[in-house]
């Protein structure tokens, strides 16, 4: 089973929840911090690392002998990645989508592709709990091609976690789509709320069965309950706020570490999960 | 005009929340809401709505299914394997490269627009307020970013404003490069946890790497004063403004659920003390021009 943690607001405790679920299932799992854009997970599990490498994007280079300035790829480029002005001819490799429309299209082969670093993905593990995580390098804007690349180090034999990135948009859907459940984390406020119905609203499109985990339960605010209720999304569980889980985890703990108790919680949201994946009637959504 | 661009790396430090707080105490600024994805700043400041408009963005390839001989070369061509089995394009994989439609050989591919969302010029108590929705599972966000960075820009000139206040978005991928271009000043927010300093860190030297002046300021810094130290004096040392402290506070959620900003729910207390001094200390900065 492939299951994913996301949210819409950042900040609600993906990353608590997906490093203490993993921790309290322990060996037979894999960890995969999709977050390439603020990746902590590995903060938490402090994993052994066994393999680093630099994952490129492919990017045109022209050989500006052969071109002949006729302008099909800049025509047929969406992003504006590569341009002809007269007689010069320029690509921005910043822009590149890597969709290969300009080698394919060059009738003088002139064009091919180069590598351009997207940033590193790192493979590692910790007391048999396999993990792998990637960064995008400081000043990348595309995320989606490296979260496909740690999505593309899924072990088939494991019980795989996936630690989504905050939001609603490309990153959310590359870490998410194909998963067989989502496990939204939200916080019992108005901003959480609100960010909560368009991540609902995001899983809705993908059409996948998804739970819910409220973090930091105090304030009296019921209107995440109450809208948990309307939509038919199971509360998987609930953690409370307590100041030891926030000064636990400024300092980089894991909860079912210093706080053996939850390790048996983490244990039954999933198997409640593990219940629903089972239970889910195919036939419902044709 | 002076442009502040609030951002933080990791999600949930408390950008919104202090936003609305400068929105109170600046009292004439234009606000931008440029987080497109997740957008909050409106719950609070309750914007009446000028005018909207659709974002059109992309294109999103269609086979003609008439047309269609079941050759498969759009499939062979599709780099994010958004072809299905029945040829039919899932919109959601498709990347609006436009491959499949420059190569089919029966040209029937269409390749319509998108709409994938909308942005709103409005009025708030605290001025003018330019934000956006971005529709769920929708990309080109950095590109509503920049469009509505662009219009609160023309609005603040047009009103004569000297500040431009913008909640940005989390991360440091394309939305949040969208959101600091050209901007005066980043303010980044964290908060005193190995996930912060990590995430300041990136998204400081991604403010850096776009020339633009960095403050830092830390959140709920009684969480762990140790590492809010740090941060301060990693700030210091890297050339940063170290703009203030904020305690961690039940006020912030209280005024959130009564849709105020912490100035305007508990003015008298110690969080929204520590703001105004926060607030002091960003505007003498950006007054004095700053350097990085």
């Amino acid at each position: 089973m492939i299951l994913s943690i996301a949210s819409g607001k950042g900040g609600t405790g993906k990353t608590t929840v997906a490093t203490n679920l993993a921790l309290a299932l322990g060996g037979g799992v894999q960890l995969l911090d999709c977050d390439v854009e603020e990746p902590n997970a590995a903060l938490f599990i402090g994993p052994e690392w066994t393999r680093e490498e630099t994952f490129y994007a492919m990017v045109p280079e022209v050989d500006e002998d052969a071109c002949s300035r006729c302008g099909q790829c800049a025509e047929l480029c969406q992003f504006k990645a590569i341009s002809v002005f007269g007689d010069t001819i320029l690509t921005f490799p910043e822009l590149c989508h890597s969709c290969g429309g300009c080698v394919r299209v060059c009738p003088e082969k002139a064009v091919t592709e180069v590598g351009r670093p997207l940033g590193m993905i790192r493979t590692g593990n910790r007391n048999g709990l396999a993990f792998a995580d990637a960064e995008l390098n400081v000043g990348v804007a595309f995320a989606p091609p490296l979260i496909r690349k740690v999505r593309s180090e899924t072990l088939l034999d494991r019980t795989v976690i996936i630690d989504a990135p905050p939001g609603t948009s490309c990153p959310v859907i590359a870490a998410i789509k194909g998963t067989d459940f989502v496990l939204l984390v939200t916080e019992p406020t108005p901003f959480g709320l609100s960010d909560l119905k368009l991540a609902a609203e995001v899983v809705r499109i993908l059409d996948m069965p998804c739970g819910l985990v409220i973090n930091r339960t105090g304030e009296k605010y019921e209107d995440v309950h109450a809208f948990a209720e309307e939509k038919e999304i199971p509360v998987l569980m609930e953690i409370p706020f307590d100041r030891r889980i926030a000064e636990a985890y400024s300092r980089g703990e894991p909860m079912v570490a210093g706080m053996p108790e939850w390790r048996e919680r983490f244990l039954d949201l999933y198997e409640r999960i593990v219940n629903i994946v089972e239970h889910r009637n195919p036939e419902r959504n044709v | 005009m002076n442009e502040l661009v609030v951002i933080s790396g990791k999600g949930g430090t408390g950008k919104t929340s202090l936003m609305a707080a400068f929105a109170a105490l600046a009292g004439d600024a234009v606000l931008c809401d440029a987080d497109v994805d997740a957008p909050d700043l409106h719950l609070i400041l309750d914007p009446s709505t000028r005018f909207q408009t659709p974002f059109q963005s992309g294109n999103t390839a269609q086979i003609r299914q008439e047309d269609c001989t079941g050759c498969g070369l759009c499939r062979d061509l599709c780099r994010w394997d958004a072809v299905r089995e029945d040829f039919r394009i899932d919109p959601l994989d498709c990347e609006g490269c436009g491959v499949c439609v420059w190569f089919c050989p029966e040209k029937a591919i269409d390749f319509p627009p998108n709409v994938c969302g909308e942005w709103f010029v409005s009025d708030t108590r605290f001025g003018t307020m330019v934000h956006a929705r971005l529709a769920p599972a929708e990309e080109n966000s950095g590109k509503l970013v920049a469009l509505v960075r662009q219009e609160a820009r023309k609005i603040a000139e047009t009103e004569g404003r000297s500040l431009l206040l913008t909640d940005g978005p989390p991360g440091v991928g394309c939305p949040v490069i969208a959101s600091l271009g050209g901007a005066a000043a980043a303010l980044v927010v964290a908060e005193p946890t190995v996930s912060g300093v990590h995430d300041l860190d990136r998204v400081a030297d991604l403010a850096s790497f776009f020339k633009v002046p960095v403050m830092v300021c830390v959140n709920k810094a009684d969480i762990n004063p140790e590492t809010a130290e740090t941060i301060r004096r990693t700030a210091e040392q890297k050339g940063h403004t170290f703009a203030g402290s904020i305690p961690f506070h039940e006020d912030f959620t209280r005024a959130m659920i009564q849709k105020q900003s912490i100035e305007e729910y508990a003015p008298e207390g110690e969080a929204a003390a520590a703001v105004r001094a926060l607030w002091r200390r960003i505007v003498e900065q950006m007054g004095s021009g700053l350097e990085f």
